[in-house]
């Protein structure tokens, strides 16, 4: 009997049919790949197993029953439990709140406090209870819904690229964690895009593309050039990484220092770091480690550096406002893409406003159509799958719109660019795309500082890395002299020169 | 059980058909409310729409009415898109009413008529200043300006009282507290010899325009609402949100002021206690309705003077309460968000589905 059973799911969307006939069987202790593009379905999918969609047409069985998943709450009554990719978690209450809400309301906060504290030690996964979650990071909102979903005793764990925040020694316990939760009884659905994940931890796979399923196969047979046809019809495309000569430091940091600006934020202690004109410089890290704090001083949405901390091809910038960044040619990519880097609510071509002065006239006067042509070629450009400049940036995917922020810096002719994250949550197509773009920067003569959890991105990329661990920043190490295990040692806070503290460090 | 569902896409439908069918439950209500008071409610409704539009007085005194709501309305809307919640637009009404009065009995007989545009533009500056001090106390020990700005109101209105009771008040007035009656050199303008509509309802109207160029089509605009929809994205692009709070209280205030000085100059001829007469607050409902939209703005604030003139109407020919005018604006206003839901939501009369949906369901009618 299988745990759970899907037989010709359908699920039409008034533009898009998400889900066509989608068939699919999760054995007891069976860790069960779902793999697909963003926009291929897999998303609707899991939404429907987990309550939250009805679908059009098919049958769901549960256990060798045939169910109607109403609601989250019976699938989680079923022995349901699911992490998103993009969190539901609400900003002003801590964690352990967070997950208290999910769970029966006899249970006192203190136990669940408690029982956070020791899910994260048993599996690893850093959270502090306490903490609200509108301070912490990306990643650290991933952990606090890893930890809600476990809190559960779930017998079937749904997982949406639960692997795209941590450090590759996470990884590794974060399997073993699985496979333990596997050989206990309970299912696993692994939703990725990340090929050898794929193959080295999941028993069976089932291939999503457009809607329908194009492939039912066994992972560890297969190579990543046959799961990726299957994914996207073709095999990605193969980045050129050419040789070039770094040239003068375009972003110099030097004793870069910040008290945090909120009680949960980092302190940036003594930073210091070039990127010069054709270099890529990358910056890896666990988030939550001044990732965001460092971020917000290059960009200048945090003034607070001294002028001199900063310095823009030569001008010290550690004081001005992102306008006057951008025109000394600094553009910033941020992570958050809905409300920071785009307004939701409005359209692209008035998205474009926020960085873009070329559709402003004298005296601040908007040309609209300008603004229009303007996102209409960024769209044409990057290959944006949008309804036109005037679809509201809410209602682009984050693959998409991902594209379009980055093609709208990009475009601008930057000659330094920041970018975090530039590829979290994005499909495999679209991700290469975005990296190829970088590239093409930086071989035009810009220099990029690209800082990104995701390892294998920035081996992909960078001509030299820097560590940020507790809000200080190691010394560099060009790529090809780097592993990803010694990267890994560093983002614990330790590397050849430990800092005064570094005891303390290792020993957290 | 009627349940509420989100909608894939917020639906443009709805958001033309809401305002009408609030519209409707508001008149709906009403019949019941005239029924209830022992009124025919045909005829309590023609109070409200048929009567004022009987003849040309009647028109002219919807325009007139229209005037401070439109003007107060548009000030607000730009606040609001903001996320700047000023609350006092009366109090910049009444502080613009005295400021202009204060110019216009400066004028004696012989004045020209360039007064009219001083009062106005002192009509202005004293609105503007008065929500200054909301910014200010906002932008430098960070008050909360819902609060600053309500209470500002009553700080106004005891202005207000102080001078008609005391230093302005009228010599030969029989001690009423009023001031003079402005000399003519001060009046604002009429459209029409013998009826009351003046210049303000035609400079209202432009406002209209220069809103709506300003929200739509200026950096400035732009930048003050992404600051009120996403302020992290406003501090991504670098629009500054200490400049958009300032230029909100200002314009808002201002056009507050404006307000107040078309009407003391205009339909009242002198300052009285009785200037406040709530403008400011409906404002608040006309922006609403309006949808914070200018075009919305200048309909909505037509609707409300209407219910003002049917309010009187009622009141003098049929012996109902006046209050009947607020009931009406407050109902409107109420429908008009609860109507709104079906923007974003709609209505499934069904709690659970079978497991075996009709494909059909979604588009069935509830």
């Amino acid at each position: 009997m299988h745990r759970l059973e899907l037989q010709d799911i359908s699920k039409r969307y008034p533009a898009v049919r998400a889900n066509d006939r989608v068939s699919l069987r999760v054995a007891p202790g069976e860790i069960h790949a779902v793999l697909g593009e963003n926009g291929a379905g897999k998303s609707t999918l899991m939404k429907i197993i987990y309550g939250a969609v009805q679908p059009d047409e098919g049958r769901i069985l549960w256990e060798g029953r045939e169910v109607a998943i109403a609601s989250p709450q019976e699938a989680r009554r079923l022995g349901i439990s699911m992490v998103y990719q993009h969190f539901s978690l609400f900003e002003a209450l801590t964690a352990a709140e967070n997950v208290w809400l999910g769970l029966e309301k006899s249970i006192p906060l203190a136990d669940v406090t408690r029982r956070i504290a020791e899910m994260s030690r048993v599996y690893g996964l850093d959270v502090d209870p306490q903490r609200p979650v509108h301070t912490l990071s990306v990643g650290e909102r991933q952990r606090v819904e890893i930890v809600r979903a476990l809190l559960a005793r779930p017998r079937l764990l749904i997982l949406d690229e639960p692997t795209s925040v941590l450090t590759p020694q996470a990884v590794e316990p974060l399997f073993a964690t699985l496979r333990q939760l596997a050989a206990e009884g309970c299912s696993i659905l692994y939703i990725s895009h990340k090929l050898d994940e794929i193959r080295t931890l999941c028993h069976h796979c089932t291939v999503l593309r457009g809607g329908r399923v194009t492939g039912e196969v066994d992972p560890a047979a297969e190579t990543n050039a046959s799961l990726s046809r299957l994914m996207i019809g073709a095999e990605p495309p193969q980045l050129r990484h050419a040789a070039a000569t770094p040239g003068a430091p375009a972003i110099e940091v030097r004793g870069l220092g910040l008290a945090r600006a909120d009680r949960f934020g980092v302190d940036l202690a003594d930073i210091a770091f070039e990127v010069r004109e054709r270099e890529i410089l990358g910056v890896a890290g666990v988030s939550g480690n001044g990732q965001q704090e460092l971020l917000a001083a290059l960009s200048g949405e945090d003034t607070r550096a001294a002028p001199e901390a900063i310095r823009l091809f030569g001008h010290p910038v550690g004081r001005h406002p992102p306008r006057r960044r951008r025109a000394r040619g600094l553009h910033f990519i941020p992570e958050e893409r809905l409300g920071r880097g785009a307004v939701p609510a409005l359209s692209l071509a008035q998205n474009t406003l926020l960085t873009r002065t070329e559709p402003v006239a004298r005296h601040g006067w908007i040309r609209v159509t300008r603004a229009a042509e303007l996102a209409q070629a960024l769209i044409r450009r990057f290959n944006v799958k949008a309804g036109g400049p005037d679809a509201p940036a809410e209602s682009l995917s984050g693959g998409n719109l991902q594209k379009f922020l980055v093609g709208r810096e990009i475009d601008a002719g930057p000659r330094a660019l920041v970018v975090a994250q530039p590829t979290w949550g994005v499909d495999v197509g679209a991700a290469a795309q975005i990296r190829g773009e970088l590239l093409a920067l930086r071989d035009a003569g810009a220099a990029v500082l690209v800082v990104s959890e995701d390892l294998d991105e920035l081996f992909e990329i960078c001509d030299r890395l820097v560590v940020i661990a507790r809000g200080r920043v190691s010394p560099s190490l060009a790529t090809a002299a780097a592993t990803p295990e010694k990267i890994g040692e560093w983002m614990s806070g330790m590397w050849e020169t430990p800092p005064p503290d570094a005891r303390e460090v290792a020993g957290a | 059980m009627p349940r509420l569902e989100t909608r894939p896409a917020p639906s443009r439908a709805f958001a033309v058909a809401s305002p009408l069918i609030a519209l409707a439950l508001t008149v709906a209500c009403g019949i019941a409310l005239f029924a209830l008071l022992g009124k025919d409610p045909a005829r309590g409704l023609s109070m409200f729409f048929v009567e004022p539009f009987r003849g040309a007085y009647g028109i002219s005194e919807i325009a007139v009415k229209a005037t401070p709501l439109m003007l107060i309305g548009l000030g607000l809307a730009v606040c609001f898109r903001a996320n700047v919640w000023n609350i006092g637009a009366e109090g910049q009404y009444i502080l613009g009413a005295i400021a202009a009065s204060g110019v216009a009995m400066q004028a004696g007989p012989g004045t020209g008529r360039w007064i009219v545009v001083a009062l106005l533009l002192a009509g202005v500056a004293g609105g503007m200043a008065w929500a200054a001090l909301v910014a200010f106390l906002r932008d430098r020990m960070n008050a909360n300006e819902v609060l600053v700005s309500l209470m500002l109101v009553y700080v106004a209105e005891q202005l207000l009282g102080w001078l008609v009771y005391g230093p302005w008040k009228d010599p030969q007035g029989y001690n009423f507290p009023q001031t003079i009656t402005f000399l003519d050199p001060t009046k604002i303008p009429r459209l029409v010899a013998g009826l009351r509509v003046h210049a303000g309802f035609v400079v209202a109207l432009l406002a209209v325009a220069a809103c709506w160029l300003f929200l739509f089509r200026f950096r400035a605009g732009f930048a003050l609402q992404v600051g009120g929809l996403a302020p992290a994205a406003a501090r991504y692009a670098g629009f500054s949100s200490r400049a958009a709070l300032w230029t909100a209280l200002l314009v808002s205030g201002g056009a507050a002021g404006l307000a107040g000085a078309f009407e003391v100059a205009g339909p009242l001829g002198q300052l009285t206690p009785y200037v406040p007469a709530g403008y400011g607050f409906a404002a608040i409902i006309v922006a609403y309705v309006g949808r914070l939209h200018p075009v919305g703005i200048a309909f909505s604030a037509l609707l409300m003077s209407l219910f003002y003139i049917g309010g009187e109407l009622a009141q003098s020919r049929l012996g109902l309460p006046k209050s009947l005018t607020g009931v009406f604006q407050g109902l409107l206003l109420f429908s008009l968000l609860a109507c709104d839901t079906l923007i974003h939501y709609r209505v499934r009369w069904r709690a659970a589905l079978p497991s075996r949906a009709a494909p059909a369901q979604a588009g069935s009618r509830p």
